[in-house]
């Protein structure tokens, strides 16, 4: 059962080591788990995961697995002992709603129409409003919605009415991904810019040489700072529309500047920037952060990248109210300039293969805007790329007329 | 050895899946990767471990600069060559160069102590990796002086991360793994509770409420935590302010007293404040 569990977990993504198994087994052995399938899960969860970004799909294949397993249990033991039930209705159900089944006949008749129907029951059943199993509105069973409802399976204990995996509530940390991110990971690298700050703690070998020789051979310790990447990145991200068939390579890239650079900032978009950005792509409608704001949040020392096919209506870029997502008062592109001048070390790489872009005119346009610096998401593309970074943009004012 | 069990302190509130994950690394002799949000108690966890099973805690501290071979000990070689500028003759025994690193000292210690290695994703991306060996067998060789040190009793060792880099897999599969998340509002409670005792259950409600509404502002560098709840309740204690300032007819309208506590940079402070003007004039 455990095996099977094991490799379960492999095919779903997570790479789960024999050593971590066999860790878990022996953890068994010491009886650190042994009654509670809660305790289990904990044990599991701590021993085989180790980034909270994977719990959300352990839980899922946790919940699949041993779903199936209680179910059997279930529907196999026809008599549920009484005092289980009893205790049950006692920590889940307040005075109110045992009031309530009282109206309904009392506590023994609602268990006695349980027992009816476990006898009648056989097999496993989801929805509907009569037999035992998950969802639906039978009083009886799991996830259902029937107020005077005795839950089966699992402790109700103190808030637990739901069961820990499934409560799922890690969905939100299983944004980053990690595969095949390495070659991207080395080539961001180059973007390294190493300073030495901070305090000296590192033994300056030919300065100590140097001053030892001048000091008449009496040792003259010489410390510098150690050295440290000091780039800053800052990165715009367009989500949605044509974007969604780069999802991947964006995700990638994402995950491996994430892990890469220790100032990363990063901001979503849509098809263009215009006034304003957001953090977050699921409340991406309520909070959202003025482009302003964000040019005023960091200093002029970030490396810009943009992520975008750029592929859209050209009137998006040139005209205001060109957004296809609401009413923006200046055009696109009075946008790009004004971030292009707050950062002049800007590129934009475009997922989209370089041979289309010549028939993309809203890509021409964006190509020009960003002074030839649009790269394609390839390797080699992002070598260029992190070349193009080195060297500032000219710059060029946002004139009055362009805003107007 | 007896069997030692961890399941919280009468100043700590630990969940049943981190008491899960810390057992099993004291049974097991294994350390234990605690991850969370900064200010959820993760550094202090090491401290409630040690205080509740009467251990010995050892605290070493990672910085961008730390090497792994500190923990084990340091050659100082630069005092040597000095001494023997100087003519000393404590330069004969080489011995008196080696300063012993924590590692070192837990691995020493009469009774199994309580290790703390914090914030490991600090340091150098090959630092954990240099460290697999002595974690794994508890044990390290002295090059200098050619003796092995081995653990008298494996430490409990507790490596707290930030998530700012990633961890080697390697190093990953010799953990288990507690990842601290940030507790809900009856956790929370109970938290508060252990910290102040007998608080008046209005302010605390009051103030549970302000303090989750201030946390899901948008776009704050950095999210108020546990330790700043904290703090801010024992400033509200010391100012004496009731519970009726905390409660605004609409919460969103007006800013909390003593917010300099919760929200810690001007950005954070400005959009804030801001957000709250937005809404005022929305309101009129």
């Amino acid at each position: 059962m455990l095996a099977e569990f094991f490799f379960l977990l492999r095919k779903a993504g997570l790479k789960v080591s024999i050593t971590e198994y066999l860790t878990l087994l022996e953890a068994l052995r010491a009886r650190l788990a042994s009654l509670s399938v809660d305790e289990f899960y904990f044990l599991s969860r701590a021993t085989l995961i180790k980034d909270e970004a994977l719990f959300d799909r352990f839980d899922q294949v946790f919940g699949e697995h041993f779903r199936g397993i209680e179910q059997l249990f279930d529907a196999v033991s026809g008599a549920v002992p009484e005092d289980w039930l009893q205790r049950q209705a006692e920590l889940l159900l307040s005075e109110e709603e045992r009031a309530r089944i009282e109206s309904l006949g009392g506590f023994d008749a609602l268990m006695e129409a349980l027992r009816e129907r476990l006898r009648e029951q056989d097999g496993q059943h989801h929805g509907g409003n009569k037999w035992i199993g998950t969802g639906g509105t039978s009083p009886f069973g799991n996830s259902g919605y029937h107020p005077e409802g005795v839950r089966m399976g699992g402790r109700g204990r103190n808030r637990r009415a739901v069961k820990v995996w499934e409560k799922r509530e890690f969905r939100n940390l299983d944004d980053s991904l990690e595969l095949g991110t390495r070659n991207i990971k080395l080539a961001l690298r180059r973007l390294r810019r190493f300073a030495r700050e901070g305090a000296a703690d590192q033994l300056d070998l030919p300065g100590t040489i140097d001053s030892t020789a001048r000091n008449g051979g009496m040792l003259d310790i010489r410390m510098v700072p150690e050295r440290h990447n000091a780039v800053k990145v800052l990165l715009f991200l367009d989500v949605g529309g044509s974007m969604d068939d780069h999802v991947r390579v964006c995700e990638e890239l994402f995950s491996a500047a994430r892990s890469e650079f220790k100032h990363l900032e990063y901001y979503y978009f849509h098809n263009f920037l215009y006034e304003s950005v957001w953090k977050d792509n699921r409340r991406r409608h309520a909070e959202r952060i003025p482009t302003t704001e964000v040019l005023k949040r960091y200093g002029a020392d970030y490396r810009v990248i943009i992520v975008g096919d750029a592929t859209m209506s050209p009137y998006e870029i040139t005209y205001p109210g060109g957004s296809v997502e609401h009413w923006n008062d200046e055009p696109g592109h009075v946008w790009l300039r004004r971030l292009l001048s707050a950062y002049p070390h800007a590129v934009w790489l475009n997922p989209e293969p370089q041979r289309r872009w010549a028939y993309t005119p809203s890509a021409q346009i964006t190509r020009e805007l960003m002074h030839e610096r649009m790269y394609p998401l390839t390797l080699a593309g992002l070598d260029e790329a992190i070349r193009g970074l080195r060297r500032p943009v000219p710059v060029t004012a946002v004139t009055p007329e362009t805003v107007d | 050895m007896t069997t030692t069990r961890f399941e919280g302190t009468d100043r700590y509130v630990a969940t049943e899946d981190l008491m899960m994950a810390v057992n099993a690394a004291i049974t097991l002799g294994r350390p234990v990767l605690i991850k969370g949000e900064p200010g959820t108690g993760k550094t202090q966890l090491a401290e409630e471990i040690a205080a509740a099973l009467q251990r010995p805690l050892l605290e070493w501290h990672i910085k961008s600069t730390t090497k792994a071979q500190q923990g084990l000990y340091e050659y100082d070689a630069v005092a040597r060559l000095r001494d023997s500028q100087l003519g000393d003759d404590r330069v004969k025994d080489i011995a008196n160069y080696i300063r012993k690193g924590r590692l070192w000292e837990a691995f020493e210690s009469e009774v199994q102590p309580v290790l703390l290695i914090d914030e490991i994703d600090k340091a150098d991306i090959e630092f954990p990796n240099d460290l697999l060996r002595e974690l794994d067998r508890m044990e390290f060789h002295v090059y200098e002086t050619g003796e092995t040190i081995a653990a008298r009793h494996r430490p409990i060792i507790v490596i707290t991360s930030n998530n700012e880099k990633e961890l080697p897999d390697a190093f990953l599969r010799r953990c288990f793994f507690h990842y601290i998340s940030f507790p809900d509002k009856q956790t929370m409670q109970d938290i508060v509770e252990v910290h102040f005792p007998g608080l008046k259950q209005t302010l605390l409600r009051e103030a549970l409420n302000a303090f989750y509404d201030v946390r899901d502002v948008p776009g704050l560098k950095k999210k108020p935590s546990t330790s700043e709840l904290l703090d801010w309740i024992k400033l509200l204690l010391a100012e004496d302010i009731p519970p009726e300032a905390l409660r605004a007819e609409d919460r969103r309208a007006a800013i909390p007293p003593l917010h300099g506590a919760l929200l810690k940079n001007e950005q954070d402070v400005h959009l804030f404040e801001q957000l709250v003007f937005m809404h005022r004039r929305g309101n009129r």
